[in-house]
């Protein structure tokens, strides 16, 4: 079984953004980029699924610009066979990636494809779903466990357990599916210093969204962007007891 | 034209989340008509009918849609959308696990977690954690919309509406049910509680977390919570995570415990109308969202507050 991989490359996770003062957007110049962290978990998995034989070709696709191919990079650092770029300088809501990965699906044809629960620069925990609807499969979404049966069979069934409002669900999907993964489904590998160097020598196939005939013009039109509401520091409290007091007297919630 | 709201619910008990979802609807404005979908739903169905605001139930009754599946209860969605401009639900595990799939279905984008309808077409959504908030505007044939809770206050009771049965669809049959393993508690839920409290990875163990985060809790009638540390440290269940990617909260007073306040924790508290920090570092970046920062030890801060409060 080949397994497909989407990795997003995003602001990193310890940048605070700042907001552009003409409201236009966040400002992105001069900002360290990294692969979204759910991608890193996705990648990690698919990993494991190969080394447990469940697997025998892990290909890492992304939509973006040029500079994504050191996302994919990356990613082939940490074992990835294969990359595939899907390059255009727009950005692509996750219905158009959703498009854009189908028709690397049709081509690729794998018995899985795992995608991040949430990109965390949109924020819109959508892609993985829609991706499961164009195709027509099943969806086993924020994962926390991902088992596969004899995983070579076309008919066979991954099952899956879910992290879910009330604590934990499990559900069995049949193959092919798209999974999505949650924090808690693996802690991913770095990369060490040989494998970023072998990496670098891996295929990557540069494609365009017109390849797969997706637009990518946006179809949600973005009116603004703004700073949210600040929210100040109060003050310091020197006891519990003070603490307590004030929570009663002087905010009146306790 | 009128807008379909799925209904969240475990069979017998509506969700709150529902009621807040519908006032959400009643800005975008239009007839809202709630689907309530399950193998067991009348129960649930029935209080939906008296939230005020509503037009008309839907009960859709199959063991197909007994556990909120993806692809049957989608399938479901998809078949009524004819009738609909507008198909909204709360930005819960379900809601984010069904919807982007009827989007997908119908061909148009999702405007996720809402957190503002500034009018009929244009609405407001936090991205980066919460760091910037983008207006957007739809022009999609239907608009699909999940909506974050914390956000909308609920809407009130006192409505009549009537409640009609339809027939499910057939089951796509790509996956099936295997177990729930749902935690119970007689404590509030994290979304809806007034107060909560939460621990971080400074607690050290599931032990130390029982033992001094749950008897504040229970004085204070509170909700628990936790930080994305203390839940991949196995201290609390996966249910409590409070955070850009768990549970979004907007209690009156929020009590943060050995949680230094990384944007990903405070994306997810940071509305709360009270906010209370006990840290033994001054300098945790969540004494800058503090209205009372305590600088102590909370091993025994909590202890005495339990005592004091
Ligand atoms: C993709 C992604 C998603 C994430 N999503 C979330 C999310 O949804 N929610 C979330 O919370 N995090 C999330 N995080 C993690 C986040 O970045 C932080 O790592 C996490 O919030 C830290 O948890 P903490 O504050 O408990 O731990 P730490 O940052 O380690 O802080 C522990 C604090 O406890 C204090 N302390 C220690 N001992 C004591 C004591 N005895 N008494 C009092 N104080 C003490 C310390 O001074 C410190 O401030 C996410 C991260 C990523 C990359
Ligand atoms: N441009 C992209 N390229 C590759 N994968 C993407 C892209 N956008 C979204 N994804 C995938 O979809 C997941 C969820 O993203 P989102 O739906 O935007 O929150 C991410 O974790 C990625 O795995």
């Amino acid at each position: 079984m080949k397994i497909l991989v989407t990795v997003k490359r995003v602001v990193d996770y310890n940048v605070k953004i700042r907001v552009k003062a003409d409201g236009s957007g966040v400002e992105l110049a001069n900002v360290k980029m990294s692969m979204n962290p759910f991608d890193e978990i996705s990648v990690e998995e698919a990993l494991r699924l190969k080394e447990a034989g469940k697997a025998d070709e892990v290909v890492v696709v992304s939509v973006g610009p040029a500079k994504a191919e050191e996302t994919l990079r990356t990613a082939l650092a940490m074992g990835a066979d294969r990359a595939i770029l899907v390059e255009t300088e727009d950005q692509v809501e996750p219905l158009a990636v959703a498009k854009i990965v189908k028709g690397v699906a049709e081509v690729e044809q794998p018995g899985l494809i795992i995608v991040g629960k949430q990109a965390i620069d949109d924020d819109s925990n959508q892609t993985g779903q829609m991706l499961s609807a164009l195709l027509g499969w099943a969806q086993g979404t924020f994962a926390s466990k991902v088992e596969i049966g004899d995983g070579k069979a076309p008919e066979s069934t991954a099952r899956v357990t879910r992290e879910v409002d009330g604590g934990l669900q499990t559900i069995d999907i049949k193959l092919p599916a798209v999974v999505t993964t949650d924090l808690r489904l693996n802690e991913p590998r770095y990369a060490s210093l040989p494998n970023i160097m072998k990496a670098k020598k891996k295929p990557l196939d540069k494609k365009s969204p017109a390849d797969f005939g997706v637009d990518t013009t946006a179809r949600l039109k973005v009116l603004k962007t703004e700073e949210p509401e600040g929210r100040k520091a109060g003050i310091k409290v020197k006891s519990v007891a003070e603490l307590v007091e004030k929570l009663k007297v002087e905010a009146g919630v306790l | 034209m009128a807008i379909l709201l799925l209904a969240d619910h475990d069979g017998s008990h509506l969700s709150d989340q529902t009621a807040k979802t519908l006032t959400a609807a009643t800005k975008i404005g239009g007839d809202v008509h709630v689907l309530v979908a399950g193998a067991g739903a009348k129960a649930a169905a029935d209080q939906a009918a008296k939230l005020s605001g509503v037009a008309k139930v839907l009960v859709a009754e199959d063991t197909s849609l007994a556990n909120n599946l993806a692809e049957p209860l989608a399938a479901l969605i998809v078949s009524l959308a004819g009738s609909y401009d507008t198909i909204l639900a709360a930005a819960t595990s379900v809601g984010k696990n069904v919807l982007p799939r009827v989007a997908a279905l119908l061909d148009v984008v999702q405007v996720s977690e809402i957190t503002e309808v500034v009018s009929s077409d244009t609405f407001k959504r936090p991205i980066y954690a919460g760091n910037a908030i983008q207006t957007v505007q739809t022009s999609e044939a239907k608009k699909v919309i999940t909506v974050r809770t914390a956000s909308f206050a609920s809407a009130s009771e006192g409505g009549s509406a009537s409640v009609e049965t339809i027939a499910a669809v057939a089951n796509p049959g790509l996956s099936t049910f295997v177990a729930d393993a749902l935690s119970s508690s007689d404590r509030p839920e994290l979304t809806s509680a007034k107060i909560i409290i939460s621990g971080g990875r400074a607690l050290g163990s599931a032990e130390k977390f029982k033992e001094v985060i749950l008897p504040v809790a229970d004085k204070l009638g509170a909700a628990v919570g936790a930080s994305r540390a203390a839940v991949d440290a196995g201290y609390a269940p996966n249910d409590w995570q409070v955070g850009q990617t768990g549970k979004v909260v907007a209690p009156d007073l929020y009590i943060a415990c050995g949680i230094s306040g990384a944007i990903q924790h405070l994306a997810g508290m940071k509305d709360s109308k009270v906010i209370v920090a006990i840290n033994k570092d001054e300098e945790a970046p969540i004494f800058q969202v503090a209205d009372y920062g305590l600088v102590a030890d909370l091993f025994e801060a909590l202890p005495e507050m339990e005592r004091a409060s």
